[in-house]
C-alpha cells in the first residue's frame, strides 16, 4: 500500500485514475524510456482498455503522456490536435495480448536516428502503473522510485560494472533486478536507487563495453 | 507501517495527547521520509486543487457520451430561486458534488478522493462548509489529513476500488472520509470521527458499481451527492453524541465481507444494477455508433 496521497490524490485530469490518468502514465514513461517525443508512436489497447478506452479517453491520455504531459495536464483532451501540431504521427488500435492485465497498453516508438522500443505497460488502479516488456523482455517497475534502466549483452561481468559505477557515485542501490531473453543475448537490469544518477555517472556506464542503452527515471 | 485500524491510531493519539489528524501527518512524514512541513505543503496542494477544481466548472460541458455534464448548473439556478427542499447550505452540498463528478466526466482536474468516481463527495462537504462559514484553512487541512487517515485504514482493511468492492468502496468510502473530515472541523472528538465514519459507512453499505457502459459517469456523479449528504448525516449524529453500536474497525471488516460476496457484475463490469438496463444498453449503442 502507497502512501496517504494514494488515497487523497492524484490531482488528475478525469474521468478513471486506471483508464486515464494511469494511461497518460503509460505514455510519459514510454517517452522518458525512449528518451525524446517519439516521431511515430503506434498504441495498442487490450482488454478493458479496449472496450472502454474511449470513454474514459484513455486513447487521449496515452497521446498526452507520449507528448510529455503529466495525468493532471489540462491539455490532454485536446492531446489528438497537439500531437498533429507537434508532428507526432500515431496510430490506435484494440488488441488482444495473450495473459495480458486487463489494462495493457503496447507502444512502438519510432525516431529518426534511433533505435525503435517497444513497451507493454499496465494500469493497476490510483494512477498508478508498471512496466511490464521492454522491447520484448520481461520487466516490472513503476516509476515511483528514482529508477535506471539498462539495457546490456547478457555476459559476466556486467552487473559488476554497473554496482562499482553506482558506488563510485556514492548512490546506493534500494532494489536491483535482472532480466533477459535468452542466455548471451540481451538483458536489461532495473535498478531503483535512493539518490539521484547524475549525468556523469550514467555518461561513464554508457561508456563501458556490453552497455547497449543508459536510461533513469526520475521518481514522480 | 500505517495504521491497521482505529483503534490503534486512535491508542497513539491518547498516548502521545495528539489529535488524529496529526497521527496521520507524523505516519506520512515517517513513512515517506519527509518533514512535516513538506507534507503539510502537499496536503494544501491537495486542498487548492479541491478549491480550484471546484471554480473550473462549466455547465456547458458535455461528457463524451452527452450524458452529464449540466447537472451543477442545473441545482446552482434552482438554489438561486430561493425554494429547495434541502435549505441553501445543503443545495449548495448538491451543486458541488455534482460540479466535481461532471468535471471529472468531462476530463477536467479532479482529485482522486480516494478514487476519481467518488471525487465530489470530499470537496461538496469541505469546500462548501468553508466557503460558508469563517473557518482557517488551516483547520480545512487538517481535517484531509483526518480523511486520508481513514481512507488508508479502510484501504488496510477492506478497499477503495469498485472493482473491488462495489461503489461502497469508493462513494462509500469517500462518504466516511468526508463525515470524519467535517467531524474534526466541528470539532469532534477522535471518539466522534471514528463513529461518524462507521455511521457513514453502514448507511452506504452494500452499495454496488454499476456504471452504464463502464463510464464514470451514470449514476456516478449523482452518487456522490448521495454520499456527500450522508457524510453530513453521519458527522451531525456522531457531533450530537449519538454513537455507532458498532466499532469503526468492524464496520471496514464487514464492508469487506459484504464486497467480497458481491457478485461480479455488481463491480465496475457495467453488467449489471442500472449498468443491466434496457435503457443502458441504448445508450451504449447509440455511443458505439
Amino acid at each position: 500500500m502507497g502512501s496517504i496521497f494514494d488515497i487523497l490524490g492524484p490531482v488528475m485530469v478525469g474521468p478513471s485514475s486506471s483508464h486515464t490518468a494511469g494511461a497518460a502514465r503509460i505514455g510519459m514513461i514510454a517517452r522518458q524510456l525512449f528518451g525524446r517525443q517519439p516521431e511515430k508512436a503506434a498504441v495498442y489497447l487490450h482488454g478493458s482498455f479496449a472496450a472502454t478506452g474511449k470513454g474514459h479517453g484513455t486513447d487521449k491520455a496515452l497521446i498526452a503522456g507520449l507528448l510529455g504531459m503529466k495525468p493532471d495536464d489540462m491539455r490532454i483532451p485536446d492531446s489528438f490536435e497537439i500531437a498533429k501540431e507537434e508532428g507526432m504521427e500515431f496510430t490506435i488500435e484494440p488488441k488482444e495480448i495473450k495473459e495480458a492485465h486487463p489494462n495493457t497498453a503496447q507502444i512502438i516508438m519510432e525516431a529518426e536516428g534511433v533505435n525503435t522500443m517497444k513497451i507493454q505497460a499496465y494500469s493497476i488502479g490510483g494512477g498508478r502503473i508498471r512496466v511490464c516488456k521492454l522491447d520484448g523482455i520481461d520487466v516490472n517497475f513503476s516509476g515511483e522510485s528514482n529508477t535506471l534502466i539498462i539495457r546490456n549483452v547478457d555476459e559476466p561481468g556486467r552487473i559488476k560494472e554497473v554496482a562499482a559505477a553506482l558506488s563510485d557515485a556514492q548512490i546506493n542501490i534500494a532494489t536491483m533486478q535482472v532480466f533477459r531473453d535468452k542466455r548471451g543475448g540481451y538483458a536489461v537490469m532495473v535498478v531503483e536507487t535512493d539518490q539521484i544518477v547524475p549525468r556523469e555517472a550514467m555518461e561513464d556506464l554508457e561508456s563501458k563495453k556490453g552497455i547497449i542503452r543508459v536510461k533513469f527515471l526520475l521518481a514522480n | 507501517m500505517s495504521y491497521q485500524s482505529m483503534e490503534e491510531a486512535q491508542t497513539r493519539c491518547e498516548k502521545e495527547g495528539i489529535e488524529f489528524w496529526k497521527a496521520v501527518q507524523l505516519e506520512d512524514a515517517d513513512e515517506r521520509g519527509v518533514t512535516e512541513a513538506d507534507s503539510w505543503r502537499e496536503m494544501k496542494r491537495m486542498w487548492q486543487a479541491m478549491l480550484d477544481g471546484l471554480d473550473a466548472y462549466d455547465p456547458e460541458l458535455m461528457s463524451r457520451s452527452r450524458m452529464v455534464g449540466k447537472e451543477g448548473g442545473l441545482v446552482d439556478a434552482y438554489r438561486a430561486a430561493g425554494d429547495t427542499l434541502c435549505g441553501d447550505f445543503m443545495a449548495k452540498v448538491m451543486s458541488n458534488a455534482l460540479k466535481m463528478g461532471c468535471n471529472n466526466a468531462c476530463m477536467k482536474r479532479i482529485v482522486a478522493a480516494p478514487t476519481a468516481g467518488a471525487c465530489g463527495v470530499m470537496p461538496a462537504v469541505l469546500v462548501t462548509y468553508y466557503r460558508e462559514y469563517d473557518v482557517p484553512e488551516e483547520k480545512m487541512i487538517e481535517a484531509l489529513y483526518v480523511a486520508a487517515g481513514i481512507g488508508q485504514i479502510i484501504a488496510n482493511r477492506a478497499y477503495l476500488a469498485g472493482a473491488s468492492g462495489g461503489c461502497q468502496a469508493e462513494v462509500g468510502s469517500g462518504s466516511g472520509m468526508a463525515a470524519s473530515a467535517i467531524c474534526h472541523v466541528k470539532g469532534g472528538s477522535t471518539s466522534q470521527i471514528g463513529h461518524a465514519c462507521a455511521m457513514a459507512l453502514k448507511n452506504l453499505m452494500g452499495l454496488v458499481c454499476d456504471p452504464v457502459g463502464g463510464l464514470v459517469e451514470v449514476p456516478c456523479v449523482k452518487r456522490n451527492v448521495g454520499g456527500a449528504f450522508n457524510a453530513i448525516a453521519a458527522a451531525d449524529m456522531a457531533l450530537a453524541g449519538i454513537e455507532s453500536q458498532i466499532p469503526v474497525d468492524q464496520v471496514i471488516d464487514a464492508m469487506k465481507e459484504v464486497g467480497d460476496k458481491m457478485d461480479v457484475s455488481l463491480r465496475e463490469t457495467g453488467v449489471g444494477g442500472v449498468a443491466g438496463s434496457l435503457r443502458a444498453a441504448e445508450v451504449v449503442a447509440r455511443m458505439n455508433m
